[in-house]
């Protein structure tokens, strides 16, 4: 790990007044994913703006209509919350099967969702419940917020306050694990509403996507065997040492059958 | 005062107390005063010549105390990192040994090959240092498949080794066994590849070296399997260090799995560079740092063919193999893949002939060398999944045709045609006793089971033998090993009773202060607290060859019970002179010396005080003191065997294999202590377990690149990847160990990647799949099921 400067603001407007004025400096919420950059040398940050004494991201709230979960919420809390369990099971589950228990403990959702890693759990949730995150500026909706690889919509100095997610109908999450990493391989959450179904992707290609013939076809028979036929193209698939881009297509489908299958159950 | 817990008993470990209260002693742990901080710049290139190093910023860095390159090391005259083993080809031509500099000199062969050394005050600033060094590579093209490797045109590693081939070894009668093929009424045929593996012992390998010019003594503290051996080979042939001013410590070590079992170049540069610096320094490994150092293992891309008769009678077997060796040859490496491999390809069968034909093939990768069961895992594989094969091709059951071929119990002593001979085993007892443990009778119910829920169940056997032990010093002389395979043992009893044990095997998570122990506590008759166990330190220890192949309790045992036998013997001398009897009348029995026939006794602390305090004592005939020590050689290596059954069922949708039953029975001859081997037989097992569904080790052909350098990338077995096994023994006793032993640290490893495998077939046997490749990855599965003969029908 190389040197850098420590800030731990406890306002976000302050927050914002570092990130803008020190250049490459870079937040840190559960820093699940920046802290073993360090470790490994190939992030050399002069300064690290650590977001955990604002107190007011941290939390989940039943709004009625909606979910709301502050930006610093450990995954561990929202697997855990009895509120996430009635209400939305299925995000309540993919929560529960991101990394191990210490990531579970630190790693939070507005920190995931900031990173948009190609094969995290939470944008297939945040996309696949068509959440809006809000941010220190505005609140962007979920199809606008993903922009591919590590990107997002994020400008400089904006940052994640809270996630807010619209109660479905049903909604499952289903995941098959990378063997080693246990990073999702190909994941897919389904979610049902009154006025439609979405079927979002995430660890399959360079970011997360959604299904529009599966939803279609699911909108009018929330059943597995609708999509059982329904083939992934390959193209823009990721092909690695683990899978094959065909590979990965085919389990798009197996998972969305299954993901169907947990939100039924 | 404390019982005797003897051979047998199942006590806790004595040095789980540290372990588990962090009370351990490893390299990382220790600092010496004034401690530098080294860090080893690695090539990032598979092949590339080297055409110059500037240091001046690195230099120039804070802290940074030293740069050292390849170019040092020769203006400092030291010698090349020393192979162990000197193989030749058939005609007796000697095997290609280039040089393998301790720091890259011209050229790097492989990502990992150290090219510099950097020494600062602290880690960081050493590695701020190490960035700052600008190398200037001509990079070329990479070779990292051995296939790839031999063909005409590769890239050549070495100037003078043609086609990249190391060596061009040949066992057994190669015209008996044509011969046998021409009269064959079956030939099963079968390729396979056995993957590469990472060892990925828990700790890293570190090391800190000193050097004290008051004495002119070095001490290396490192993690090893072998300090003696390191304190040899580094010192005599790599850095013209006497022996007698050389310190070897390997303290406690957090598994080696053959990892540490080398000497390893950075171990050379360190200790050389204390001096140079005239300050301690020290080096820990990084996970990232061990992926593209450590030495791998396995790596074989085979070609087999089994000959049979109409009954399916083995009549022949003959393989053709190519090792891959890496960039250069490691301290064991091509013993593994020829002397470890060859003279197994008989199993526990009576195959009358077999020919095995190895060719060593160097790579642009990291050298390969022994990894837990070296040689034996590849041989019993190729063995194992090849009579799958044949009983397939001949409609005979796979137990069946396994029986038909089987040494029976009464054969032992069985000389085999590829040079060893087994002195002792039963492989039809532990075929039967895992057939009965398995609940194999069941298993048409359990399969359809799974079959009602859209999943292919399977059955995997495979016997095996190994040979460990390592080694007889006169056998494995004219098998080309360059040293001694012995072991030695002081037994130091204390003027108040108490017990310390000196010997050169080494204690990296086997138990060994437990289970030596308890063969000093038995056989003295002393309470088991009362004996310590010392090991890792070359000047606390008189010599010792180290642990690896199983050859701990079987050859450190034999020493160890050797040497207590002569104390018992001085102790019955100095009994007979203090209860004035015959010395042939004088019994030990249960910690006491007594007269035959008579209540007349002395306890063992009594001969042991008055070994010590000589006041009535037969000095003229005899020395005092009490401590005995013995060298043990082996006669032969022993064969531990056994019949590992593995069931899996596989998910058609997914490709995914579930290991759910796992039953072992094994022959490891004399049980010391049944938890240890059980837990020995558990984590071997699930090593090759690893092997079979998970680990492989993937490099970039052409760059050279190793794709799988992370746990993120390579898959370690975890404890929600295995069921609960069902382990067993089955013991025949060993007939030239002392104590009947055979040794338990590798069967696990050998046994079970076949027995997986196997499994994995046979679950896919009704789809025309007759062979899987390692690792049985979903991914693997999958693909084998798009290209099976009959549709897959689980939607």
């Amino acid at each position: 790990m190389k040197p850098f400067a420590y800030h731990q603001p406890d306002q976000i407007p302050d927050v914002a007044k570092l990130l803008t004025s020190i250049e490459d400096s870079k937040l840190v919420a559960g820093g699940m994913t920046l802290i073993p950059t360090l470790k490994q040398r190939l992030a050399n940050p002069p300064a690290l703006i650590d977001l955990s004494k604002l107190g007011n991201l941290k939390g989940i709230s039943d709004d009625g209509a909606t979910i709301t979960i502050g930006a610093m919420t450990p995954h561990a809390v929202v697997a855990a919350s009895k509120l996430v369990q009635a209400r939305i099971p299925g995000l309540a589950a993919l929560a529960s099967m991101i990394g191990d228990p210490a990531v579970r403990s630190r790693g939070t959702i507005g920190g995931s969702v900031a990173n948009n890693d190609p094969a995290a759990d939470y944008p297939a949730g945040v996309l696949g419940l068509g959440a809006t995150i809000v941010t220190s500026m505005r609140e962007i909706p979920a199809d606008k917020f993903f922009l591919g690889l590590f990107e997002t919509a994020l400008q400089q100095g904006e940052i994640i306050t809270a996630i807010r997610f619209p109660v479905p109908q049903k909604a499952g999450y289903t995941k098959f694990k990378a063997p080693a990493s246990r990073y999702a391989l190909v994941g897919v959450f389904v979610a049902k509403f009154a006025d439609g179904v979405r079927v979002a992707v995430t660890g399959a290609g360079p970011g997360v996507f959604r299904v529009p013939p599966m939803e279609a076809v699911l909108s009018d028979n929330f059943d597995p065997s609708a999509i059982a036929a329904i083939k992934i193209d390959t193209d823009g698939l990721t092909s690695d040492i683990h899978a094959e881009a065909d590979y990965r297509a085919h389990l798009v489908t197996v998972m969305a059958k299954r993901a169907v299958d947990a939100a039924l159950s | 005062m404390g019982n005797v817990i003897g051979i047998g008993a199942a006590p806790k470990r004595k040095e789980d107390q540290r372990f588990l209260t962090g009370r351990g002693n490893y390299v990382s742990d220790i600092k010496r005063p004034g401690m530098t901080a080294g860090v080893f710049v690695r090539s990032p290139h598979g092949h590339a010549v080297i055409r110059g190093i500037d240091e001046s910023a690195a230099l120039a860095a804070p802290g940074v105390i030293a740069v050292l390159t390849g170019d040092d090391v020769k203006a400092d005259g030291l010698g090349s990192l020393p192979c162990g083993w000197g193989i030749s080809d058939a005609k007796g031509v000697p095997m290609k040994e280039p040089p393998f500099p301790m720091l890259a000199q011209g050229k790097v062969r492989f990502v990992g090959d150290m090219v510099a050394f950097v020494i600062a005050e602290t880690p960081e600033q050493a590695n701020a240092g190490a960035e700052l060094l600008k190398i200037d590579y001509e990079v070329l093209p990479s070779v990292v498949g051995v296939l790839e490797a031999v063909r005409p045109g590769a890239p050549q590693l070495f100037d003078d080794v043609p086609n990249n081939i190391c060596c061009d070894w040949e066992l057994g009668d190669k015209a008996a066994v044509e011969s046998a093929f021409r009269k064959a009424a079956h030939v099963a045929k079968l390729s396979l590849v056995n993957n590469r593996l990472i060892g990925n012992p828990m700790e890293p390998r570190a090391a800190i070296a000193e050097y004290e010019p008051g004495t002119d003594r070095f001490t290396l503290w490192t993690t090893s399997q072998f300090p003696h051996v390191v304190r040899f080979l580094m010192g005599a042939l790599v850095l013209n260090i006497p022996q007698h001013k050389l310190r070897v410590v390997a303290p406690d070590v957090g598994g080696g799995f053959g990892v540490k079992q080398f000497h390893y170049g950075e171990e050379a540069v360190i200790t050389w560079a204390a001096k140079r610096v005239k300050r301690p320094v020290k080096w820990v490994a990084s996970r990232s740092e061990g992926y593209v150092s450590d030495r791998h293992g396995r790596d074989h891309v085979t070609e087999a063919e089994l000959a049979l008769d109409e009954t399916g009678k083995f009549l022949a077997f003959r393989v053709k193999t190519l090792a891959n060796m890496g960039g250069y040859l490691s301290t064991f490496g091509p013993n593994i893949p020829t002397n470890l491999y060859g003279p197994l390809l008989g199993g526990v069968y009576t195959t009358p002939a077999i020919y095995c034909n190895v060719k060593v093939v160097f790579t642009n990768t990291v050298p390969v060398d022994a990894y837990r069961g070296a040689g034996r895992p590849e041989a019993t594989f190729v063995l194992e999944r090849i009579v799958d094969v044949a009983a397939s091709e001949m409609g005979i059951d796979r137990v069946e045709i396994r029986r038909r071929n089987m040494i029976p119990k009464e054969a032992y002593p069985y000389q085999t045609p590829v040079l060893v001979q087994y002195d002792s085993g039963d492989p039809m007892g532990c075929l039967d006793g895992a057939l009965a443990a398995a609940d194999v009778k069941n298993f048409g119910v359990r399969k359809a089971a799974s079959a009602s829920k859209g999943k292919f169940r399977g059955l995997g056997y495979s016997t095996y033998v190994e040979a460990c032990g390592l080694a007889p010093s006169r056998f494995a002389g004219r098998l080309g090993a360059r040293g001694g395979l012995y072991e030695s043992a002081t037994v130091r009893v204390h003027p108040t009773g108490q017990v310390t044990v000196m010997i050169g095997t080494h204690n990296h998570g086997q138990g060994h202060e437990t289970t030596f122990a308890q063969i000093v506590s038995d056989k003295l008759g002393v309470p088991f607290e009362n004996v310590d166990i010392v090991f890792g330190d070359t000047d606390r220890v008189q010599f010792g060859m180290g642990t690896y192949g199983s050859r701990s309790l079987v050859v450190g045992g034999a020493a160890l019970s050797k040497a207590t036998d002569k104390v018992i013997a001085k102790g019955k001398k100095i009994a007979s002179h203090l209860l004035e009897a015959a010395e042939v009348d004088i019994q030990f029995e249960s910690g006491k010396f007594s007269v035959a026939g008579t209540d007349r006794s002395k306890t063992f602390e009594e001969i042991a005080g008055a070994a010590y305090v000589p006041h009535n004592y037969p000095l003229e005939v005899l020395e005092p003191g009490l401590e005995e020590q013995a060298y043990y050689d082996p006669v032969n290596f022993t064969y531990p065997g056994g019949c590992h059954i593995a069931e899996v069922e596989v998910d058609p949708e997914t490709g995914t294999v579930t290991l759910i039953n796992y039953t072992a029975v094994d022959d490891v001859g004399t049980v010391i202590n049944p938890m240890i081997v059980e837990g020995q037989l558990h984590g071997g097992i699930v090593q090759g377990v690893g092997q079979a569904l998970f680990e492989n080790a993937v490099y970039d052909e052409g760059s050279g690149q190793l794709l799988s350098g992370s746990l993120m990338d390579y898959c370690m077995p975890r404890a929600d990847h295995l069921p609960m096994m069902k382990v067993a023994t089955h013991s025949t006793l060993c007939t030239h160990t002392p104590m009947g032993v055979k040794g338990c640290g590798e069967v696990g490893t050998i046994g079970s990647p076949a027995a997986v495998i196997n499994a994995v077939v046979d679950a896919l046997s009704h789809l025309g799949v007759t062979h899987v490749d390692m690792p049985a990855t979903p991914n693997r599965i999958w693909r084998l099921l798009q290209n099976a003969s009959l549709p897959v029908a689980a939607e």
